[in-house]
Parts: C-alpha cells; sequence; structure tokens
C-alpha cells in the first residue's frame, strides 16, 4: 500500500500545485488592475497562497519518503525498486538508491521544488504582497509540469506483476556514501535556484523590480549557491577517489551542466547586490535569475535525456525526451518572452562610473557570462557535429584553453573589485591600494619560475595570481575593527580566499603531479615523487555484496614512519561489473593516490600511482566559498531581522 | 517600447539551443563505431597451420587479386558457432573465407567444424591472439573484407547474421 499511498500525495500536490497557480493568478490579476484593492476576496485570495503552497511542499516529501520507505523494505513488487535494488545491498545504497535512477531523481527534484516554493511561502516577509504571490504562482506553475511529467511519464510507483524474486541491483559505482549526499545537495543548489526564476517572474508580472525585490531575492539565491558549491565540490572529490582516474574535473557534460547554473548563480549573486545597494543593473540581474534556473533545466535534461553521452544518463525513451523539451518551451521560453515584454517598462536604474566597485562587479558578471558561454558551446558543440555527421568529443584542451585564460582574468577583477568604492573611484588610489597583491604575484611568480622547473603557463599564471588573490581578498579587513566588521563582509572575503585556496591547488595539481604506471612485483620498490611505495602482498576480501583483491602497499618517505594503503579491485555479481577502489593517503602537502589494476600470469601487479602536491586545496577552497557563502547569508539575515525589529518597535512607540 | 529588438535576443539564442536539443532528440547521434582499419591495408602476419590437411594462414594470401573474406574465430566461441550457417551459405555463394583461429586446439577445431560445417579454404594457428590485436578487433567472431590488393574494405564485428549475407556477397562482387 506504501506505493500506492505515495501516488495518492504525488497528485495530491499535483493538484494543490494547479490551485496554488490558479489561487495567485486571481490574486495578482485583481491587484494588479486596482493596487490598492483591499477587498475581502483578495485578502482571502492571497492569504490562501501561502498555506496551499505550504502543504504542496508537504505532499511532495512525502512522497519522496514513500519512495525511500519501498526501498528501505525491497519491496520487489514495485518496477522501479526491482530495476535498481538488490535485497542484499546494505541499507545505505537501498536508502540513497532511491534516487539513484531516473524517476527516483526526478521525484528528488520535484520534492526539493515544492520544498523551495513551501520555504518562500513560510519564511518571506518584506516583499510586496503583489510579487510574492506572483511568484508563488510561477513556482506553482513550473511544479505543476514537473508534477505531470512525473504521473504521466515517469511513475515512480509503477507495480510489476508477478514481482521477480529479487531485483536487478545498483550500479556499483553509484555504491558509495557519496550518493547519499552528492545528488541532495547539488539538486538542492540546481532546484533550488528555481525560487530566484520564480522572484523574476514575478517581479516582472508585478513591475517591481527594484532593490527590495534585490534584497528580498538576495539570501534565496545565496542559499541555493552554497549548496550548489558544496555540490560540485563534493561531487568533484567524488569522482576523484571513486572513479579512480586520478583526475578531479573531466568536463564530462554532466559537470558542465553543474557548472553553468553555479557560473550564473555567482553572477547573479554580484549583480544582485549591485541592485540590492546601489539600484542599478535592474534587467540585467532579471535576465540572469532566469537564465541560472533555465541552466539547471537544460542541464538536467541534456544529461538524463542521454542526448549528451554520460555516466549520468539514465536509460530514456523519446515521449519522455519530448515531455521535459515542452517544459523547457513553456517555461524559458515563457519566461524569456515576459522578460522581452515587459523589461522595456523597467526604469533604468542608477549609473556609475567604469572604475567602481560596480564597474569590477560588472566586469566580473560579463567574464562569467563568457565562461558560461565557452562551456555551453563546447558542451552542445558534439550535438551540432553530430546533425553533420561528424563524431567527435569537446575535452580538456579545448576548455582548458578556452575558459582557463578568462577565468585568470577574472581572478584579476576579484582581486581589484572588493577594493573599489561604490559608485566612483581613482585609478592611482586602486593601483596604491593593490600594491600588496601585485607583490605577492610576482614573488610568487619568481620563486615558481627559479624553483618550479619547467613549468606551463597557464599553472604559473594560476599559483602567482592565486598568492595575488589571497592578499588581495583579505585586504578589505586591514585597519578594521574584525569584531565590528559586518559578518557578509567576513563572508565575501572567506569566499573570495577559497577561490584563492582552490586556485592554488589546481595549478599545483596540474603543474606538479607525478604518476607512474608500474607491473610490481612483491618487495620492489616504486619511487613516485617523494614516496619509495612497495608491494607487500594481495590478499581477497569479502565485502556484503562484492569480492576484492586488496593489494597491500607501504609508502615510506625519508625517515617518516611507511604509510599503509589498501587499493581494491572489486567484483560485483548484481550486476556484474569490476570497480577500482583507490587507495589515498593524505599529508599535508598532497595526497598520495594508488589503484590497484590488473595482475598478471607472473605474478606482477599493475599498480597506477600518483603523488599529487597539494591537490587537496582544490576541494578545501571549494569548501570555504561555500562557508564564506554561509557566513554571507547569516549575516544579511541578521541585519535584515534587526531591521524588522527596529520597525517594529517604531511602530510600537 | 523601449529596448525594441535587442530585447529578443534572450530568447531567440535559446530558440537556436532548443532547436540544436530537438535535433538531437528526434534524430539521434549515430553511436557505430566506425573501424579504423578500412581503406588499411591488412597488417602482415604469417600464422602456422592449426589442422594438419589443412594450411595455415598468412597476409601474402590476400594479394592474388581476388577478394576474400578474412574469418577470426575459435571453437570456443558460441556467437561462432551460430555464425557457421552463414559462413557456409556464403562459401555456397563462391566466398572464399580464409580463418584464423584464436587460441585454440586442433582437437577442440576438429570437433567444431564436424558440428557446423567447414567454409574455411585455410585456418591459420593464433595462440597468442598477435593477428587479432594487429587487426584492431576486440573479440570473435569478426569478419573483414579484403580486396585483391590486400587493402580492408570492411570490419564486421560479431556474428553475421542471415540477412546480412546477400550484402557481403555483393560487396564481394564489386571488388572484383
Amino acid at each position: 500500500m506504501i506505493a500506492e499511498a505515495g501516488l495518492a500525495a504525488l497528485w495530491l500536490a499535483a493538484a494543490l500545485a494547479a490551485m496554488q497557480f490558479v489561487l495567485a493568478a486571481i490574486a495578482v490579476r485583481r491587484v494588479l488592475i486596482d493596487p490598492e484593492d483591499g477587498s475581502a476576496l483578495t485578502t482571502d485570495l492571497i492569504g490562501a497562497v501561502r498555506p496551499v503552497a505550504i502543504v504542496q511542499g508537504a505532499l511532495a516529501a512525502l512522497a519522496m519518503a514513500l519512495l525511500i520507505a519501498v526501498f528501505l523494505r525491497s519491496d520487489m513488487s514495485v518496477l522501479l525498486v526491482a530495476e535498481n535494488s538488490h535485497s542484499e545491498k546494505p541499507w545505505l545504497y537501498k536508502f540513497a538508491g532511491a534516487w539513484g535512477n531516473h524517476e527516483g531523481s526526478m521525484l528528488l527534484w520535484v520534492t526539493i521544488l515544492g520544498l523551495a516554493g513551501g520555504a518562500v511561502a513560510i519564511f518571506e516577509r518584506s516583499l510586496a504582497r503583489a510579487t510574492l504571490t506572483a511568484t508563488l504562482g510561477a513556482q506553482a506553475l513550473i511544479a505543476l509540469g514537473f508534477y505531470a511529467f512525473l504521473l504521466f511519464a515517469s511513475n515512480p510507483f509503477a507495480r510489476i506483476d508477478p514481482a521477480p524474486s529479487d531485483g536487478q541491483g545498483l550500479n556499483p559505482l553509484l555504491q558509495d556514501p557519496g550518493l547519499a549526499f552528492h545528488p541532495p545537495t547539488l539538486y538542492i543548489g540546481y532546484v533550488g535556484i528555481s525560487v530566484a526564476f520564480s522572484f523574476a517572474v514575478g517581479a516582472l508580472v508585478a513591475r517591481d523590480v527594484g532593490p527590495a525585490f534585490a534584497r528580498a531575492m538576495r539570501p534565496w539565491v545565496l542559499g541555493a549557491w552554497i549548496f550548489l558549491t558544496l555540490g560540485i565540490t563534493a561531487g568533484s572529490y567524488w569522482a576523484y577517489y571513486e572513479l579512480g582516474w586520478g583526475g578531479w574535473w573531466f568536463w564530462d557534460p554532466v559537470e558542465n551542466a553543474s557548472l553553468m547554473p553555479w557560473l550564473a548563480a555567482t553572477a547573479l549573486l554580484h549583480s544582485v547586490t549591485v541592485l540590492a545597494t546601489r539600484d542599478g543593473l535592474r534587467a540585467w540581474t532579471v535576465m540572469l535569475a532566469v537564465v541560472a534556473f533555465s541552466m539547471s533545466m537544460i542541464g538536467t535534461f541534456l544529461v538524463r535525456s542521454g542526448i549528451l553521452t554520460s555516466v549520468h544518463a539514465f536509460a530514456v525513451d523519446p515521449t519522455r525526451g519530448s515531455f521535459i523539451l515542452a517544459l523547457l518551451v513553456l517555461y524559458i521560453g515563457g519566461a524569456l518572452a515576459l522578460f522581452a515584454t515587459r523589461v522595456g517598462t523597467v526604469r533604468a536604474g542608477n549609473t556609475f562610473d567604469l572604475v567602481s566597485r560596480e564597474g569590477a562587479l560588472v566586469a566580473n558578471n560579463l567574464l562569467l557570462s563568457v565562461i558560461l558561454g565557452v562551456v555551453l558551446i563546447g558542451t552542445l558543440y558534439p550535438i551540432l557535429a553530430a546533425g553533420f555527421g561528424v563524431q567527435l568529443s569537446v575535452g580538456p584542451p579545448f576548455f582548458n584553453k578556452a575558459a582557463g585564460p578568462v577565468a585568470l582574468l577574472l581572478v584579476v577583477v576579484m582581486a581589484a573589485g572588493p577594493l573599489l568604492r561604490w559608485r566612483r573611484d581613482g585609478l592611482r588610489a586602486l593601483a596604491a591600494r593593490m600594491g600588496a597583491p601585485v607583490a605577492a604575484f610576482a614573488i610568487v611568480l619568481v620563486a615558481v619560475l627559479v624553483f618550479g622547473g619547467g613549468i606551463s603557463l597557464l599553472p604559473l599564471l594560476g599559483l602567482a595570481l592565486a598568492a595575488g588573490l589571497a592578499v588581495a581578498s583579505v585586504a578589505p579587513l586591514w585597519g578594521r575593527n574584525l569584531l565590528r566588521t559586518p559578518l557578509f563582509t567576513w563572508g565575501m572575503v572567506v569566499a573570495h580566499l577559497g577561490i584563492a585556496v582552490s586556485l592554488a591547488g589546481m595549478a599545483s595539481e596540474s603543474a606538479f603531479t607525478k604518476q607512474t604506471l608500474v607491473a610490481a612485483r612483491v618487495g620492489e620498490p616504486q619511487q613516485v615523487g617523494p614516496y619509495t611505495v612497495t608491494l607487500n602482498g594481495v590478499s581477497p576480501v569479502i565485502g556484503p555484496n562484492w569480492s576484492a583483491l586488496e593489494a597491500h602497499l607501504s609508502a615510506r618517505r625519508g625517515d617518516a614512519p611507511a604509510i599503509l594503503l589498501r587499493p581494491q579491485s572489486r567484483f560485483f555479481t548484481n550486476p556484474v561489473t569490476v570497480t577500482s577502489e583507490s587507495a589515498i593517503a593524505t599529508v599535508w602537502d598532497g595526497q598520495l593516490y594508488t589503484v590497484l589494476g590488473q595482475i598478471d600470469g607472473a605474478g606482477r601487479v599493475q599498480l597506477r600511482l600518483w603523488w599529487k602536491p597539494f591537490v587537496t586545496l582544490i576541494w578545501l577552497g571549494g569548501a570555504l566559498v561555500a562557508l564564506g557563502g554561509a557566513l554571507s547569508l547569516v549575516g544579511r539575515l541578521l541585519r535584515e531581522r534587526r531591521a524588522r525589529r527596529r520597525v517594529e518597535a517604531e511602530a510600537w512607540v | 517600447m523601449k529596448g525594441g529588438v535587442k530585447l529578443w535576443l534572450p530568447l531567440l539564442a535559446f530558440a537556436a539551443v532548443l532547436a540544436l536539443i530537438a535535433m538531437a532528440l528526434y534524430r539521434p547521434a549515430d553511436r557505430t563505431v566506425y573501424s579504423a582499419m578500412v581503406g588499411k591495408p591488412l597488417p602482415a602476419f604469417d600464422t602456422p597451420p592449426l589442422l594438419s590437411g589443412k594450411p595455415g594462414l598468412a597476409s601474402a594470401a590476400f594479394r592474388d587479386g581476388k577478394p576474400k573474406l578474412l574469418n577470426i574465430f575459435a571453437s570456443w566461441c558460441v556467437p561462432c558457432a551460430a555464425e557457421a550457417p552463414q559462413l557456409m551459405a556464403l562459401k555456397a555463394a563462391g566466398v572464399t573465407i580464409e580463418g584464423v583461429a584464436i587460441r585454440d586446439t586442433p582437437q577442440a577445431m576438429r570437433d567444431f567444424l564436424a558440428r557446423g560445417g567447414d567454409p574455411y579454404a585455410a585456418i591459420g594457428d593464433d595462440k597468442a591472439s598477435a593477428v587479432q590485436l594487429a587487426l584492431g578487433s576486440s573479440g570473435v567472431p569478426e569478419s573483414f573484407l579484403i580486396d585483391g590488393k590486400g587493402t580492408i574494405l570492411l570490419q564486421h564485428v560479431g556474428d553475421i547474421r542471415a540477412d546480412e549475407v546477400p550484402g557481403i556477397v555483393a560487396r564481394l562482387k564489386a571488388a572484383q
């Protein structure tokens, strides 16, 4: 009965979404005709939208919970469970396996969409009533389409009769604790940005694009962006240790699909600040809000539909593809058409000088957009080429060359931006403030040239610019009382510092990695970077639903005690697959990464060994960026609450 | 209206992306892996006979002006057994079939030929899969169409099905 209850919850949620949209549409229409309309009907309509949105979100979450329940119980009479799970799996993978497939992941998508709408309904206080109601209406309309998609084309609760005795199992690559955290985190970011989209649509419908709208939207953008940052960072680390290829970013279509909304959201985060603080960039901010979620939807569709070959493509049939395509046309096309017809009525905001904080933020936005464009073109180009009968894939050589230099230029702007004043500033004053960062840049540049030994240009610039950016990002704190510095300034400092840290890790990894592939005999020492790795033996290991060969390695560096590593080659029977479980040793200045390969008949064991100096900085930086976002968010919310308290206190007087 | 045409540009750009996606959705990309060996000369090899009474096979045999079919197979391979009737049909249609047996033994091969018939003019013994690797062949069975000058015309991965026989005969006739 659990599956039927889940399906019922889904239908009810869809019905409520329809109701939410209709109520909101009528209410907004009445308010737009007469902004002073205080009639009981209008007030009731507006009052009804919020609770409906909350219950809709709760019902979607209930459906998701019930799907997880059937997975945990290994109810093989549910088609999805039979196709994607197995009763012998550890419970964590039964739990996470609920979204390790097409239908379940779409349900998770809609659940987060519903919950995000519910959260807006509960927490959003500062927005004008027409704008908020229009926003909730837009959110309901998006949800409605995806509920329809689930109910008519991807029912996760469908039964199978007769029920098979056991399931077909989960892709072993997904059998990792990462599956429990990575998709939900990324989805919260991906779909959370839908709120910005709905806000933009709401503001366009209510003709209310201004600082108040920007201030209301900012925490939601920030929240989604934090999760997106965490999701991408965690996903990168997951791919790094799980795939056993030693790389941390592959420019795989699905990585691009998560990077594109992140780029747009990052641009939005900065332009929304200009709109909130200086009332500039009105149309541009609205545009970015639309683009950010559009990128989420297009990204989801591209990788899920199998149009782009990817490890994340779940099987799909053309009906589903057409359905989602229609939704894309409706939502993105609709929003862009609304933008084209309405944004002309948005008054131009304040203007500013080229050399100013706003100017730097505009440069940031343009450069981020260029990178976004490069990634989008690189991702779609194989489709275009296939249209002309050419098979090709676009990989690191294109992306690194095309996006790398732009990203480095962006780092320069990032270093200068926070040191500029709002509205107007002088180049000479900026040059004086940039003294220390430029010195740091020059010192590292020379040091790496002297000691780095034959480093190529991009990593060299990367290391030097990382040093300059690190100094520049903490510069706004100089001479300030650190305790009285607002939390969101701390947030900016930490986030920018995180980019510098991450950049240093990327540059160091690409410039100084040492790799060897050897066929090792027991007892033969192998050299990789500063480490001497010895194979002590190979032994079989039995896991809950796999068996493996495990190599026993000991790695020595100087006089330090040996580090023991145990990479495995795992064999799964349901479905039959072999995966490599790398063994990684983390030390203060990098990681030793070991992978076990084939064992030949002559007693030799294939080993792949990497020494990656400072590679951990990449993810540490990503975590810092997210932490900066969180500090910023808390800072903004606290300030908003204080302001509201003050207003309420004055009202009492 | 202010802004005019410029404001519709995002929608236009989206329409272009959409058209691209729709194209890919309704006309899925050709995911056939095309052989890199087509048009290349047959790599040189010389394999000893596997069975007494049946010659071994050397690459020189494919340069006598007569197009032939080179079949990479093994007695231990189930799809090869399924392919045997099609090879017999090709032989009946006048096609010369040369074989290279991968990691095989004479006794197993004799049994295999006794069960499914013997379409082969020669069977080379490739114990180390050397010929197979040189041809860029990843498994058994695979067949190569070779013209009279030793150039590869076609690589057929997997067993030849009954409906593919006429096409192969036609290609060989055309190559004469």
